[in-house]
């Protein structure tokens, strides 16, 4: 390959807190790869496994999921939810052969631009190391 | 009309921030409101701003809706060129004289075309541009300026003529809307208070000679300098010097321009000015990387919220070099650079050369806002503005007219807009029989129903100045964009959000027959409501909008163009593959129980009580001690005379016995559920709990004093905390004969884990030094400081501090005072001027250790839902804009619980916060959350799987007939979502949907981005 891979994420950040620090590194001008898309959802609590799993398949090589602080909830505890639906998808995913790491669950809050920069850029360089989801539009659903 | 009646209107004069901001409240709680400008259009010197510190939000972007939303309230009436020329009557019932200048263009007609503009011969120097470019005599004020519309200059500016009737422009318009026989007209407005809100002048630095301001082209003012950064500015912010319109690399700013200046009697400390030199330098460093700062400075006053830890940023991550001197002179070489002769700390003199030199000017009071002051019969201070008592920060002595912003002190945005709130408040008080008699209800648009049409897709695409063009090819993104599926319409706009383009936008949906708008520009967490605004006028569900954010999360964050301009095209057609399935979501109202709760009874919390109660709403006060006061118990005096005991006392009292208080004393808030307009909360007593329900909530919560551990601080009892000096003082009545006091400032403060600055304590140290000279003259004072913060007036006390002999020695963080305790205590001061360590013997050491947040907040902030920032303040919704609201509707916050601050300061704060939850209470009703979840009860199986999920316990099972089928299903209660879509993710069955966030919406995003980019994988 002459070019080098360039990971494809998918972000799925909440409305009140991870998307807002990811508004706040724009407002600070802080500089990350633009691998990520995000898709702006109320709660990271309302993000159904089949999205993280049509992503996949649609050919992401990451997803994060970005939510509140544990027990900074906007919803007071979706956060929570979203962390066991991902454990529980992670196991899956594992057992079909899958990388779980390639799942990144994280809290980052409304003044976090920074750690969503950092973020960013750490999972593009985890992603690379892995290399391209092996699943990728190979999957029959 | 009886003697007694008010008159439910509200006449706000000058048309900046504050002005703004007290029109919107009092539109908002149901006062009919005039706005009088004197300019062509509303928006003040915020307008001319490029951008505002410390969060680095372009001023346009952020002002730009609250001037729309002026434009469109229906409660608000604004007069653009008029100038108030009397007010007559008393408080309730006021006759307002405005004189209205002719605008010889019909604001009703006026498209905004600039064809007028384009043909009119003449030109004079642009005010708004600070005279760096012409402007013609047919002009709009600035391009976003509202009302949206141009108009002829008739009279002229010194040294230009205006309009010579030529008549030019009246060929050119298209639309007919010259008038040249237009008149000046005198209006009389009938209103029950007035807001004066006139703000105040620019320094005009030409009269500082040695600056050489005015005869050397390239020395500008800090304004000229906004303008020169600004996108829509001259120089399209390119940054040129103008000179020559070369690109100047050395670039000096000089602070305190026009402030803390004995010698052209501008005594007053500007406030605003260290902030914005550090915005400007680290803009500037932006703008262009090989620009080299320097900022000249006497003091970094960063007393606000989070300011040092942006001048440390300037300092360590932009480069930007400080240099505290004083500069004697400038002048200019053949070049037209300039050279700088300065004196550093140490007494060296030096001699730089810069390619460009700004002057950090200060705002002054001028002549006609002098001679309002005198004509309204108002007193003045000895600077010259009006008179204003920390009691009641913003009243004057005349009542029923009150003031806001810079016209009552030099200050920055949030101040101003916290002082316009309080205005508010302070009106709606005194008008609360008429609140709601002079206004209309809220039009209602009628919706065109789109259900059964096929998505016609409109995308607007902002270039929100440079903002998002510089790096995002915008014309590829619009030509990409209509070769999508559905998109009917696309196109580019300068800046979306400006009030021609929303004008635009709704006849464009009308002429397109538009059933979807997609507007592609900045985050949706600010300007949504504004967009969505604009789609109910033009008959659409506002529903039907969605927003992609190509700013913040692009262009500001990608600065490779290409890639930006990729991944914009990507997001624009992943939010096309989502509008396609949008529906429209019908209103809901829910109703307001329409009384307060305030947490925390000291002055703010007390404040903010009564002024809720004397604007008749229904009150609960909680105070966890069992007396009320908070701070001010710990409190004897202030500098400039308050009895603090008194105000306590007269506070505390008619709290307790205002018949709207119900007053809970040695109480806590221990659980709070529920919703704006709707929380349940249950206040523990005495180990007895009770509920109550209330509509909105304010957080009061407090403060309290840092207790050292350094300096020798617990191992002598000489060395005290400022409260406990201050204890001391008010208790001695004599002071031994050269008895030696010394203060250190920012002990443990301004550095590391506590790295802000506490506001009070340059006072507190002050108050201190003067009460110990008036209690004995020849006792000796030494202040050993960091830098002065006697921001705005207090620089006041600093003058009568030196002449009162107390001796000033400034410190820097690496060279620390020292303590030693022997039998006397021994101070080590580092002396730059002679270089050399200084010993103080002191009897008394002071430590200034400013504040820390209350122990409380973290439980409370869990429990309201609410942030705290790092230093475990509460973090309000925004910075400038919204300083009281916080993110979640119906909580607001007050006095030093935001941030540390003055007994004034936290008055009027209180009063605003007041303000702010009036416009919830004021209404029966409001407008519920649009996005909850809703059952599909065929699909539901009844499995109860959510009802435990719910956070909210919004949901239950019901079980019904249906066609004579008994059918057992989840039912969502729509006042209580909240719109979170736990349960839609959680639902086995597919039987719940989120409105705005539906499932089938997030795939087909996913869908969209899959083809465009994921496609191959690598």
């Amino acid at each position: 390959m002459s070019e080098e891979f360039e990971p494809k994420i998918v972000g799925f950040l909440c409305n009140w807190c991870s998307y807002a620090g990811a508004d706040l590194a724009g407002t600070s001008r802080i500089q990350y790869p633009a691998n990520i898309r995000v898709i702006r959802v109320m709660c990271s609590g309302a993000v159904d496994s089949v999205y993280v799993n049509r992503a996949l398949i649609e050919g992401a090589d990451a997803i994060l999921i970005g939510g509140c602080h544990l027990g900074d909830c906007h919803y007071l505890n979706g956060n929570y939810k979203a962390r066991r639906k991902m454990v529980l998808l992670k196991n899956i995913l594992e057992t079909l052969g899958m990388e779980p790491e390639r799942i990144w669950v994280k809290w980052i809050s409304a003044s976090e631009g920074q750690k969503f920069a950092d973020t960013v850029k750490e999972m593009v360089e985890e992603t690379k190391r892995l290399g391209p989801n092996p699943f990728a539009k190979r999957w029959n659903v | 009309m009886s003697a007694n009646k008010t008159i439910g209107a509200v006449a706000v004069i000058g048309g900046g921030i504050a002005g703004v901001q007290s029109a919107l409240d009092l539109g908002d709680m149901g006062f009919k409101v005039y706005l009088i400008e004197k300019a062509p259009a509303i928006g003040g010197i915020m307008a001319m701003l490029d951008k505002t510190f410390p969060t680095n939000d372009c001023s346009m972007c952020i002002l730009s809706p609250k001037l729309v939303d002026c434009s469109r309230h229906q409660n608000i009436e604004i007069l653009t060129l008029a100038e108030m020329k009397g007010v007559e009557g008393e408080a309730g019932n006021f006759t307002v004289k405005v004189h209205q200048k002719a605008r010889f263009i019909d604001i009703d007609i006026c498209t905004s075309c600039g064809d007028c503009e384009a043909v009119c011969p003449i030109k004079l120097p642009s005010e708004f541009e600070q005279g760096l470019v012409m402007r013609k005599a047919a002009y709009k004020y600035y391009a976003q300026a509202i009302p949206n519309a141009y108009l002829i200059d008739k009279e002229g500016v010194p040294g230009y003529r205006g309009c010579i009737d030529c008549d030019a422009c009246t060929k050119a318009c298209k639309a007919g809307a010259i008038d040249h026989s237009q008149k000046a007209r005198d209006i009389e407005l009938n209103v029950g208070a007035v807001i004066l809100a006139l703000g105040t002048h620019p320094f005009d630095p030409s009269i500082k000679k040695e600056f050489g301001y005015g005869r050397f082209k390239n020395v500008i003012t800090s304004l000229e300098f906004e303008r020169i950064l600004s996108a829509s500015g001259p120089f399209e912010g390119e940054i040129l010097r103008p000179g020559d319109m070369e690109h100047p690399k050395k670039i000096a700013w000089v602070q305190c321009v026009g402030s803390r200046d004995r010698n052209i009697d501008q005594e007053f400390c500007s406030s605003m000015c260290c902030m914005y030199t550090a915005k400007e330098a680290v803009i500037a460093k932006e703008h262009e990387s090989d620009i080299e700062p320097t900022v000249f400075f006497i003091d970094v006053r960063s007393f606000g919220k989070d300011f040092d830890r942006y001048i440390e940023r300037a300092k360590t991550e932009h480069g930007i070099r400080y240099v505290r001197s004083r500069i004697s002179e400038i002048y200019e070489k053949d070049c037209g650079d300039l050279q700088l002769r300065y004196e550093d700390m140490e007494g060296d003199l030096h001699e730089e050369t810069y390619d460009m030199v700004v002057l950090s000017i200060g705002l002054c009071m001028t002549k006609d806002r002098s001679k309002i002051l005198s004509d309204l019969g108002l007193e003045v201070n000895d600077f010259g503005f009006a008179y204003s008592h920390q009691k009641d920060p913003v009243a004057l002595v005349r009542p029923g007219i009150f003031m806001a912003g810079s016209f009552m002190e030099p200050q920055a945005i949030p101040e101003s807009v916290m002082q316009a709130s309080a205005a508010s408040a302070q009106v709606a008080s005194l008008l609360k029989d008429s609140k709601g008699s002079l206004v209309e209800p809220r039009p209602e648009y009628p919706e065109r129903d789109v259900s059964s049409e096929e998505a016609r897709i409109g995308v607007f695409l902002c270039h929100c100045g440079i903002n998002i063009g510089s790096k995002v090819d915008i014309p590829s993104v619009v030509e990409y964009t209509k070769g999508l599926d559905n998109v009917v319409y696309a196109t580019e706009n300068l800046y979306t959000c400006s009030e021609d383009t929303q004008k635009k936008l709704v006849d464009i949906i009308q002429e397109e027959k538009l059933n979807r708008v997609i507007v592609a520009a900045c985050t949706p967490r600010t300007h949504e409501p504004h967009f969505k605004k604009s789609l109910a006028e033009a008959g659409l569900n506002p529903h039907l909008l969605e927003m992609t954010n190509i700013r913040e999360h692009c262009s500001w964050v990608h600065s490779d163009g290409a890639l930006a301009t990729e991944k914009a095209k990507e997001l624009v057609s992943m939010t096309v593959a989502k509008s396609r399935l949008l529906e429209p979501i019908p209103a809901l109202k829910i109703d307001v129980d329409q009384t307060a709760m305030v947490i925390g009874g000291g002055v703010a919390g007390m404040t903010a009580a009564l002024s809720l109660a004397d604007q008749g709403f229904k009150t609960l006060l909680v105070e966890r001690e069992a007396r009320l006061g908070g701070a001010l118990n710990s409190i004897h005096y202030t500098v400039e005379g308050i009895e603090v005991q008194e105000l306590l006392k007269d506070l505390s009292s008619r709290a307790e016995e205002h018949e709207n208080i119900d007053l809970h004393i040695r109480s806590n808030v221990s659980n709070i559920t529920g919703y704006v307009g709707n929380y349940t909360v249950n206040i523990m007593k005495d180990g007895k709990e009770s509920e109550h329900t209330i509509g909105a909530i304010i957080v009061a919560s407090g403060i309290k004093e840092h207790i050292p551990t350094s300096h020798g601080y617990g191992k002598d009892e000489r060395i005290v905390t400022q409260l406990r000096i201050e204890d001391e003082l008010s208790e001695t009545s004599s002071l031994t004969e050269g008895e030696t006091f010394v203060f250190i400032q920012c002990v443990e403060s301004r550095e590391g884990l506590r790295n802000y600055c506490s506001r009070t304590c340059c006072m507190g140290a002050l108050k201190n030094a003067l009460k110990i000279k008036e209690l004995n003259p020849r006792a000796e004072v030494y202040i050993i400081y960091r830098d002065l913060m006697t921001y705005g007036f207090w620089e006041r006390y600093y003058k009568q501090a030196r002449e009162k002999g107390v001796v000033f020695m400034q410190y820097d963080i690496d060279r620390k005072p020292d303590v030693e305790i022997g039998e006397k205590l021994t101070v080590k001061v580092w002396e730059p001027m002679l270089q050399e360590e200084i010993e103080i013997s002191a009897d008394h050491l002071v430590l200034s250790t400013g504040m820390d947040p209350a122990d409380g907040n973290p439980e409370l902030a869990k429990q309201l839902k609410v942030p705290l920032n790092q230093d475990g303040y509460f973090l309000e919704a925004h910075v400038k804009l919204k300083p009281v609201d916080f993110s979640t509707r119906g909580v607001f916050l007050a006095g030093s619980c935001h941030a540390p601050k003055f007994i004034g300061e936290s008055i009027y704060q209180a009063q605003a916060a007041a303000a702010r939850a009036a416009t919830i209470l004021s209404s029966p009703t409001l407008e519920a959350e649009p996005n909850i979840a809703v059952v599909d009860v065929d699909m539901c199986s009844g499995c109860r799987t959510c009802i435990s999920l719910c956070p909210y316990n919004a949901i239950e099972s019901v079980t019904e007939v249906i066609e004579g089928v008994e059918v057992t299903h989840a039912d969502i209660n729509e006042g209580l979502c909240q719109g979170c879509g736990t349960c839609v993710a959680a639902c086995p069955s597919g039987a719940i949907h989120q409105r705005g966030f539906r499932d089938d919406q997030i795939l087909a995003m996913i869908k969209a981005l899959g083809a465009c980019s994921l496609g191959g994988g690598s």
